[in-house]
């Protein structure tokens, strides 16, 4: 590149730069600042690690969000692979209805899981049914566990799809004819193929999990994930400090799981090709 | 090669997809041990769904059967068949190295570790691609990388090579040098072979015989000499290399009882007027640096090719006197019944 290009490149970043520096840079170290100046002072961003009940909930949330991107990765994978192979009557109001809860917000999904697994719900009531015993998860972290799952699977689905059209066949048909069972075929050629989006759209659904709030709060009651938490800290027991320096902790995990996420597609996008 | 002799047969195969496109009609077919066949087609004329039939990729229609020597192998999946493919698109496996895609099929087989590297090291050296042994597919050109499939395919000594369209995808010239060396690997290692092409010079170049399709349905089968100058019907005639058609008047001895003859384009010389059958005006010279081909009208009713190795030129609009070389006169079986069939109605 030209070094005469530097001024006009400049000129040219400078309404992102500004748009960046005012509503991200700012609010950010004034956050960092905030979450300083309890008082604890700088102690507080430990806090995470030595207040039992903000571990205990950062532990939650990141099993909970982990559990329902391997849930989501290995649900979406099957659908997405079936769709992109398999042409049927109805295929497409099938995608279009299993990318449905991209539409909707937190609460809505929330408000969902209790219709199904609520006090009031379709599997309480069949459940009383067969067995004479309701069974009610909707306010627990199963019922949180199915919601997020619920809105995961559209990101992850579409991902995948995208990905396994571009797949060639002859590439399985390459592998089959030299002998492998089917379930090489899968960790050989599909998967490898499926990896960078499989990361992707794993580190996106990850990062969707950890920062959910709305389903959460639907439910709410018994969850304490971290969201949940900095709200408590932040509305119930107005220890603003700890709030903020928790949203900085819940920023920074989620952040570096798509730094890694970013780092290991990129290196196997560079290693395929 | 010790597997490398065997035969394969087609027992009333045909195919029918699930929305009821007819690609095959049901046929037998014989492949010697040993022998290259080649399947040679226009697009869409049942060669590659043949060709998956004998790899186990398809399957075909109820009471179809494929015999590898006398062993039927009709419900075997491709993977238990124990055949070698070579894709057109290469389908070398991005994630591996040359290395891992020629072994990967060894690794299948759980071959030890000393016995498959020897392997590997062996095929590298046979496609002469040693050096890119730990190199990325993605790091090697086309031809590079049909070697790198062809390696794949022999490393596990498979019984039958099947190869669809393997050099369609490359340039001109390297299709004629990999054509030449796939040529002589198929004789070295006198494997059982079965090559789809759509491309003629291909299939003259490769074929112990070649299997002329059309529609689903095979045209002929004959060695390359008998499909060139004994096509058995007109659309094997006009589908390889370039064929004239003269009306019977002029040969009726030659032309038995059919209405037209055929005759290639090299089997008409330009001579001196006096030992002319007739002449035609030049409508079109191509030079082509070795010979010229003339398309010549006022014979037939349609335009005459010529192909002609005299040094000269051919000026569009000058007569040119021709002489047919007697034995390069054909007729069509099937015209020429037809034509019986007519008269005596």
């Amino acid at each position: 590149m030209d070094r005469r290009d530097y001024p006009t490149l400049f000129l040219l970043i400078l309404p992102a730069a500004l748009v960046f520096l005012a509503f991200f840079i700012v609010p950010m170290v004034r956050l960092a600042f905030v979450g300083a100046s309890g008082e604890d002072g700088l102690a507080a961003y430990v806090s995470v690690l030595t207040t039992p009940r903000h571990f205990e909930s950062m532990v939650a949330t990141i099993l909970l969000s982990l559990g329902v991107t391997l849930a989501a990765l290995a649900v979406s994978t099957v659908a997405g692979l079936f769709l992109v192979r398999n042409r049927f009557p109805g295929r497409e109001t099938l995608i279009s209805v299993l990318t449905l809860p991209l539409a909707f917000p937190g609460v809505v999904i929330g408000f969902l899981v209790i219709l199904l697994a609520g006090r009031q719900g379709l599997i309480g009531d069949v459940s009383q049914a067969m067995t004479g015993e309701k069974l009610v998860f909707a306010y627990s972290m199963a019922g949180l566990f199915v919601g997020y799952l619920y809105f995961s699977i559209p990101r992850v689905i579409l991902t995948i799809m995208a990905a396994a059209e571009k797949l060639d066949p002859a590439l399985e048909e390459a592998a089959r004819s030299l002998g492998a069972p089917a379930w090489r075929v899968v960790r050989d050629v599909i998967l490898p193929a499926l990896k960078p989006g499989l990361i992707a759209s794993g580190a996106i659904c990850f990062a969707t999990s950890m920062g959910a709030f709305g389903t959460a709060f639907t439910l709410a009651t018994r969850i304490d994930v971290l969201p949940m938490t900095i709200y408590t800290e932040f509305t119930l027991n107005a220890n603003i400090a700890g709030a903020a320096s928790l949203s900085i902790t819940l920023g920074l995990v989620t952040w570096a799981a798509l730094f890694i996420a970013r780092s290991l597609s990129g290196s196997t996008v560079a290693a395929s090709g | 090669m010790s597997s490398g002799n065997t035969a394969v047969s087609l027992r009333a195969c045909g195919k029918t997809f699930a929305d009821g496109t007819r690609a095959l009609e049901q046929l037998d077919l014989e492949v010697g041990g040993g022998e290259t066949l080649v399947l040679l087609g226009p697009s869409g004329c049942g060669k590659t769904t043949l060709l998956r039939i004998v790899a186990g990729l398809e399957m075909a229609d109820a009471g179809g059967r494929v015999l590898f020597n006398d062993e039927d192998v009709s419900a075997r999946p491709i993977e238990k068949r124990n055949v070698g493919m070579v894709f057109q698109s290469y389908a070398l496996f991005p994630n591996m190295s040359v290395a891992e895609n020629v072994a990967y099929g060894l690794r299948v087989r759980r071959t030890s570790k000393p016995e498959l590297d020897a392997r590997v090291a062996e095929m590298l050296a046979m496609m002469r691609i040693e050096e890119l042994a730990e190199r990325r597919v993605n790091q090697l050109s086309g031809g590079q990388r049909q070697r790198v499939a062809l390696a794949r395919a022999i490393a596990v000594r498979p019984r039958v090579l099947l190869l669809d369209e393997p050099l369609t995808a490359l340039d001109a010239l390297l299709r004629d040098r990999l054509r030449v060396e796939i040529d002589s690997l198929l004789r070295s290692l006198g494997i059982t072979a079965i090559y789809v092409t759509h491309d003629q010079a291909e299939a003259m170049a490769l074929g112990d015989r070649i299997v002329v399709m059309s529609h689903g349905r095979i045209a002929q089968i004959g060695t390359p000499q008998e499909i060139y100058h004994s096509p058995a019907n007109a659309f094997v005639a006009d589908f390889i290399g370039t064929v004239n058609r003269l009306p019977a008047r002029f040969f009726p001895e030659q032309a038995g009882g059919s209405a037209e003859l055929l005759v290639r384009p090299e089997d008409l010389d330009v001579v001196s007027a006096a030992e002319a059958d007739f002449t035609g005006r030049v409508t079109s010279s191509l030079f082509l640096g070795n010979r010229t081909r003339l398309v010549l009208e006022g014979i037939g009713p349609e335009p005459l090719v010529v192909e002609s190795a005299l040094r000269g030129r051919f000026d569009v609009g000058t007569d040119v006197p021709i002489r047919v070389k007697r034995e390069g006169l054909m007729t069509l079986p099937d015209d020429r019944r037809s034509s019986i069939e007519n008269r005596t109605l």
